[in-house]
């Protein structure tokens, strides 16, 4: 395995958002703060409690799942699409790497960045809740998972996409939406029984409900009903990926 | 030499069915410089990505140090650098920064020494911490060089190294192949500039429509092909080529001022003797002689149109 050349990627990207900072750290955390503000706080402040739990704590699984899921994707998406844009994907094709150790790289920084994002975000939390965090080891595994598997899905977009337009369609068009619907801010059972079916559909709404459970100790649908649905998303990120590399598609001539 | 490239029927069809690369064959031996001539589209490019990896082989087989491309990509590619066509790089990088990532890809250690050298036979010491969208086009064609000879490689691959570069860098580049080329190092150029072929290439394939239609020491396609042109100048005007220099084919021009020989340097006989010889048995004396030899690029030309 040619550990040097992943850590070059790793490294590389890492690098590009330190650059970056503002946009990369301190825009997510800053808006962030600002749902906690207008949501926990001046909302929050007069809403009945959700399962025992403050609104302002419910929220905060809500908010980190909503910002990872976000960062890994847009991360991912850009660091393998921004190569792509100006040509220098020449440079990992003629490379001695494996496909696999090109995703590895690209992937982990992608997640890297969104699980620590995730974590100052919960720290921040602490400034504006009472926040007891019921399993905390399940916790940091399912964001670690779910930073992942958003990262790998944010890979596969930025190798498909052939313009800035694509790469942005589908996590303003398709992500943002179903995050925004999955229960970040409110439970399913509150909604109309019809919507709570839909909602159902909605996979987004597993993940919160999973990640909320390792807060609280309860979530929409069952537990092990989250965790099988992580495993099959990353499951199809990772074939839909292995067909890329296996192919070549919008990767090699 | 020994051989160090060996691509044996070599297909390449796109998606489209276009067949980019037909059935070639090519030995390219450690060492040498060879420069692959032909017009936009012909496949040059094709066949470079197809060894480097950059495009996959419909069929046939290539190998880098008689290891198969495909299932040692790894070996081969660690002996290999590429220097593609479009200047494709990072422009918020540091031209150090950009250079030692190149060098980590390949899996190797960090190598200050190494590439501070580098960059002062590139002339890019200076520039070492410029980011690189400051640079002009020529230090960044030097830039992807450096980042190609990072890992150094044994085989270089430069796909139009001068193109779109002032008549002063192309010389510098040429200095610089060269000189890589002393340290034993095999370089495989692409281009479409005649001239630079001539000046620095040991053997020439030209390439047209996916096929390889020769491939051969650049002095010896030279002299087999060149024909070159004796221009006589007469101290008499002749009206017409007298019968007994018929055999000649000689061509009157400047009014029957001068007229043009042909003969081929390749030959055992030019026939420049005899010509002479049979002028003086006929009594038409010469004022003055002059050859000139057909170029490179007038055999390229040729070449491409048959």
């Amino acid at each position: 395995m040619n550990i040097r050349g992943i850590h070059a990627i790793y490294r590389y990207e890492m690098n590009r958002s330190f650059r970056t900072l503002i946009q990369s750290l301190v825009s997510p955390v800053l808006s962030t703060i600002l749902y906690f503000i207008v949501f926990g706080a001046a909302i929050g402040s007069r809403m009945d409690n959700i399962s025992n739990v403050s609104y302002g704590a419910f929220i905060v699984p809500g908010l980190i799942m909503l910002t990872v899921q976000m960062q890994s994707v847009n991360n991912a998406s850009f660091g393998i699409y921004f190569p792509k844009f100006i040509g220098t994907t020449y440079e990992l094709l003629s490379a001695p790497l494996s496909f696999v150790e090109i995703v590895i790289g690209y992937v982990g920084a992608a997640t890297t960045k969104a699980f620590s994002i995730g974590l100052i975000i919960l720290c921040t939390s602490y400034l504006f809740v009472d926040l007891d965090i019921k399993y905390p080891f399940f916790m940091l595994c399912f964001l670690l998972i779910t930073c992942m598997t958003f990262s790998l899905l944010g890979f596969i977009i930025g190798i498909v996409s052939d313009n800035f337009e694509q790469l942005n369609i589908v996590p303003m068009l398709i992500i943002t939406p179903l995050v925004f619907l999955g229960g970040s801010f409110y439970t399913i059972d509150m909604l109309p029984p019809f919507w709570q079916n839909f909602a159902l559909l909605n996979p987004i709404v597993y993940l919160i409900s999973g990640f909320r459970w390792s807060f609280f100790g309860v979530g929409d649908v069952p537990i092990f009903t989250s965790i099988i649905f992580m495993l099959i998303f990353t499951s199809i990120c990772i074939s839909i990926i292995w067909y890329i590399f296996k192919t070549g598609y919008k990767i090699k001539n | 030499m020994s051989e160090i490239i060996n691509v044996q029927n070599l297909v390449k069809k796109y998606d489209n069915n276009f067949t980019a690369v037909k059935n070639l064959n090519l030995k390219i031996r450690q060492g040498e410089i060879i420069a692959l001539l032909g017009p936009n589209g012909a496949g040059k490019t094709t066949l470079i990505s197809t060894i480097c990896g950059l495009s996959s082989i419909t069929s046939g087989l290539i190998k880098v140090n008689g290891l198969d491309v495909i299932k040692d990509y790894r070996k081969t590619r660690e002996l290999i650098g590429l220097v593609p066509q479009e200047l494709a790089l990072e422009p918020f990088e540091k031209v150090i920064n950009s250079v030692k990532f190149s060098r980590r890809l390949f899996g190797k250690k960090d190598d200050n020494e190494y590439i501070e050298k580098l960059l002062t036979k590139l002339q890019l010491y200076d520039k070492k911490n410029n980011i690189i969208k400051s640079l002009s086009g020529g230090m960044k064609r030097r830039v992807m060089i450096a980042k190609a000879l990072s890992h150094n490689p044994q085989i270089l691959f430069l796909d139009e190294p001068t193109a779109g570069v002032d008549v002063e860098l192309r010389k510098d580049m040429w200095s610089i192949i060269k000189e890589l080329k002393n340290e034993g190092v095999t370089i495989i150029l692409t281009t479409h500039y005649i001239e630079e072929a001539e000046m620095i290439a040991d053997r020439i394939g030209i390439i047209n429509h996916g096929e390889l239609l020769l491939i051969e020491e650049k002095k010896e396609l030279i002299k087999r092909m060149s024909v070159k042109t004796l221009k006589v100048k007469l101290k008499k005007t002749l009206d017409i080529i007298p019968t007994k220099l018929k055999k000649y084919n000689l061509k009157l021009i400047d009014e029957g001022k001068s007229f043009l020989y042909y003969y081929n340097t390749g030959k055992e006989r030019t026939g420049i003797t005899s010509l002479l010889s049979d002028m003086n048995k006929i009594g038409i004396n010469l004022f003055d002689i002059q050859t000139e030899e057909t170029s490179l690029e007038e055999i390229f030309v040729k070449i491409i149109k048959e």
